[in-house]
């Protein structure tokens, strides 16, 4: 295990916005670090300040006080040319130049390192190659951009940064606009560049259950702009998750890691039984309902669920009446009317 | 970027070939034609050894056609680089110089020159000058146009929206065309004729050192704009990446305005502000190469643009008769449907700003 070593430092940051007289703090006195090798996550609600803390780390805003040290050196002391080479972004802005091919938006990566006309040494094309590699796009090389996915083009916008060869890259939002098993590529696939490559890498994301799954440590901002750190098993434990998105009629479940609605007494309880999947699914559409479900009981309403050649079945059975229906959504409904039987 | 693929890159080079040899052509059918008849081999013989019997023919050539010929090139590169430039730093497919007022702002700097110089106010006299003349008339077009250029950056980082963007230029445009008016209001017939006779545009009448101001301006503009090509593909990703990847934005910027404002203000000021040009041919070369490298697409667009710089120019002179037609007129009926077919065709919009 390698010794870890700190590439983004702040110190007393205060981040925000200054128009004329008025400054407005997002959030103030930031001791944050980045390490080599690592996957940072920033989580926080709409509106918490992600968005300026990621342009304010990046240098594409001014900071309110404060200092950013990226690797030991003082961003604002750092010539732009230099800092690209220490640091490399994917926005969410869309690129707008979708007539350029996959190839030539990568090449632009190496504009740091390239002379006045921008040619490409043989090195140069090396770290394109390694970067498309990197990112499994090589055979959408001659594309242009316009023809791809959104999960292609924000495949392409990292292996950019890839070939811009820094140690540091930040990412905003780059699970924005993905289908899901496209989300779920890009974050294992930053997860194993922060391994392989030894970078850090710091993402913002609204992907809780992803961001618990594969970061390596959490920065979790609250609505005031406060920010906890951790290893995302302890903030869970700590309480600092929910707390970070706490909203009333919302709770954050320990036992599944995800958020739920507000849990409550239920006018009409039920009991399952079944197979484990059929259950999960069951008990989510009956909750939805307002109808308490329990597993290890048979109550005055049970349902049993089976998986028969020619689909699901469930079964439902109270005091000398059985019901067959074939979907969640005919239950849901044959539901409804007993329940607003049994409330008054 | 560099083009590995051998497929791109040859037929880049084949299309660059082609246009240098249909540019040489139009240029000696440029020449060629006239309302005077010249045989082919004595014009051949006049351009390569400068020697005919017929001294009227050698005046023709030299001090008419070839200057006009040339100045078409210089136009063609010019307005049609300028215009590719604003149109990277704008991200807005329908940018140009005169689409967004900055061949107005020429023209308020040439207005500017005319109203200090007080009773030779028109822009024939300013070319009586001489060499300082045409130096002044060339600083204040091109400062009108920085002007006109500054408040539309200024104005376009608040706004997104191309056509909103489009339409504050032209209303600035009509702004400056106002206070050209107010001018014209107080001015004597005879001038106004001049004056409107320069709003139509002409090639000729750029001779002597006229010609090499021109050329040298012109020249430096379009290498200034060569030197940014690197600059510019970096801000095809906007503005936030090219800073990301090193650039300094506001020096870039600055170079940008400075190479725009250079060969839109001296071009206008000498031929008149000639309309079209400068939004249509960038979007003709980029469909032609298939590419957004500026690398390519500057020589690209200077080759386009003189190609069909001339072509205006033979149409203009319409081939067979003694009638010269203004060339603003033609360069806008062959320019104002390319617009219309760049607004359409949203597709060919998207493929290359979205």
């Amino acid at each position: 295990m390698s010794k870890s070593t700190s590439l983004l430092a702040t110190r007393n940051l205060t981040i925000g916005y200054k128009s004329g007289n008025t400054t407005k703090v997002i959030s103030e006195n930031l001791n944050l670090t980045l390490e080599a090798g690592k996957m940072v996550c920033l989580l926080g609600p709409n509106g918490a300040g992600k968005s300026t803390l990621m342009r304010s780390l990046a240098g594409l805003q001014n900071v309110l006080s404060g200092d950013i040290r990226i690797e030991g050196e003082l961003l604002s002391d750092l010539k732009p040319s230099d800092l690209a080479k220490k640091l490399s972004l994917v926005l969410t802005e869309r690129i707008e130049a979708g007539n350029l091919t996959v190839q030539e938006v990568v090449t632009l990566g190496r504009t740091p390192y390239t002379g006045w006309l921008g040619n490409l040494s043989n090195y140069d094309r090396e770290r394109i190659n390694l970067a498309l590699e990197a990112t499994g796009i090589p055979e959408y090389k001659l594309r242009r951009i316009h023809q791809l996915s959104d999960g292609e083009r924000q495949k392409v916008m990292l292996a950019r940064a890839l070939a811009q060869d820094t140690n540091i890259i930040l990412l905003d939002e780059p699970t924005a606009h993905l289908d899901l098993p496209s989300r779920v590529e890009m974050m294992h696939l930053l997860h194993n560049l922060a391994r392989k490559s030894n970078k850090a890498i710091l993402l913002s994301t609204h992907e809780l259950d992803l961001a618990l799954q594969t970061a390596d440590q959490l920065w979790l901002m609250k609505q005031g702009g406060e920010i906890a750190t951790g290893v995302p098993e302890d903030l869970v434990l700590n309480g600092a998750f929910e707390s970070a998105f706490a909203k009333k009629d919302f709770y954050f479940n320990r036992s599944s890691g995800t958020f739920s609605i507000q849990e409550s007494t239920f006018p009409l309880n039920i009991s399952l039984s079944g197979n484990q999947d059929l259950i999960f699914w069951t008990k989510r559409a009956l909750e939805r309902e307002e109808i308490g479900t329990l597993t290890d009981a048979v109550f005055r309403y049970h349902i049993d669920i089976t998986e028969t050649s020619s689909g699901i079945v469930w079964q439902l059975k109270w005091d000398e009446n059985i019901s067959m229906v074939t979907s969640l959504e005919s239950l849901a409904n044959e539901l409804r009317v007993i329940k607003n039987a049994v409330t008054p | 970027m560099q083009i590995d693929s051998a497929v791109p890159g040859t037929s880049h080079k084949l299309v660059m070939i082609g246009l240098v040899v249909l540019a040489a052509f139009f240029f000696m059918v440029d020449v060629l034609l006239g309302s005077v008849r010249i045989p082919f081999s004595e014009v051949v013989s006049i351009i390569f050894s400068g020697k005919s019997e017929n001294t009227a023919w050698l005046f023709i050539i030299e001090k008419i056609r070839l200057p006009k010929a040339v100045t078409a090139v210089l136009v063609g590169c010019g307005l049609s680089v300028s215009g590719l430039q604003m149109q990277t730093l704008f991200r807005n497919p329908l940018a140009g110089p005169s689409e967004l007022g900055i061949t107005a702002g020429a023209g308020l700097g040439v207005a500017a020159v005319m109203l200090t110089a007080g009773s030779s106010t028109s822009i024939y006299a300013i070319r009586q000058l001489g060499i300082s003349g045409s130096w002044l008339i060339i600083v204040m077009a091109s400062l009108g146009s920085a002007l006109v250029l500054s408040l539309i950056l200024l104005i376009a980082g608040r706004i997104r929206d191309n056509v909103i963007l489009l339409i504050v230029g032209v209303m600035i445009g009509t702004i400056t065309i106002s206070v050209i008016s107010i001018w014209q209001y107080f001015s004597q017939p005879e001038q106004l004729q001049e004056y409107i006779m320069w709003t139509f545009g002409s090639l000729g009448g750029v001779v002597h050192y006229h010609l090499y101001v021109l050329s040298a301006v012109v020249i430096f503009g379009l290498l200034l704009a060569f030197v940014s090509s690197k600059a510019l593909n970096a801000l095809l990703l906007g503005e936030n990446y090219a800073r990301s990847m090193g650039l300094t934005v506001s020096r870039t910027r600055l170079m940008i305005m400075a190479s725009t404002s250079l060969l839109t203000g001296s071009i206008t000021a000498f031929c008149g502000p000639i309309g079209f040009i400068g939004i249509a041919i960038p979007h003709i070369t980029r469909s032609l190469l298939g590419t957004s490298d500026h690398r390519i697409l500057i020589p690209g667009t200077c080759l386009v643009g003189t190609v069909l710089m001339l072509i205006c120019d033979i149409i203009a002179q319409m081939p067979g008769t003694q009638t010269v037609l203004p060339i603003n007129v033609v360069t806008s009926l062959l320019g104002a449907p390319v617009v219309i077919w760049i607004i359409i065709s949203r597709n060919n919009m998207r493929s290359s700003f979205s």
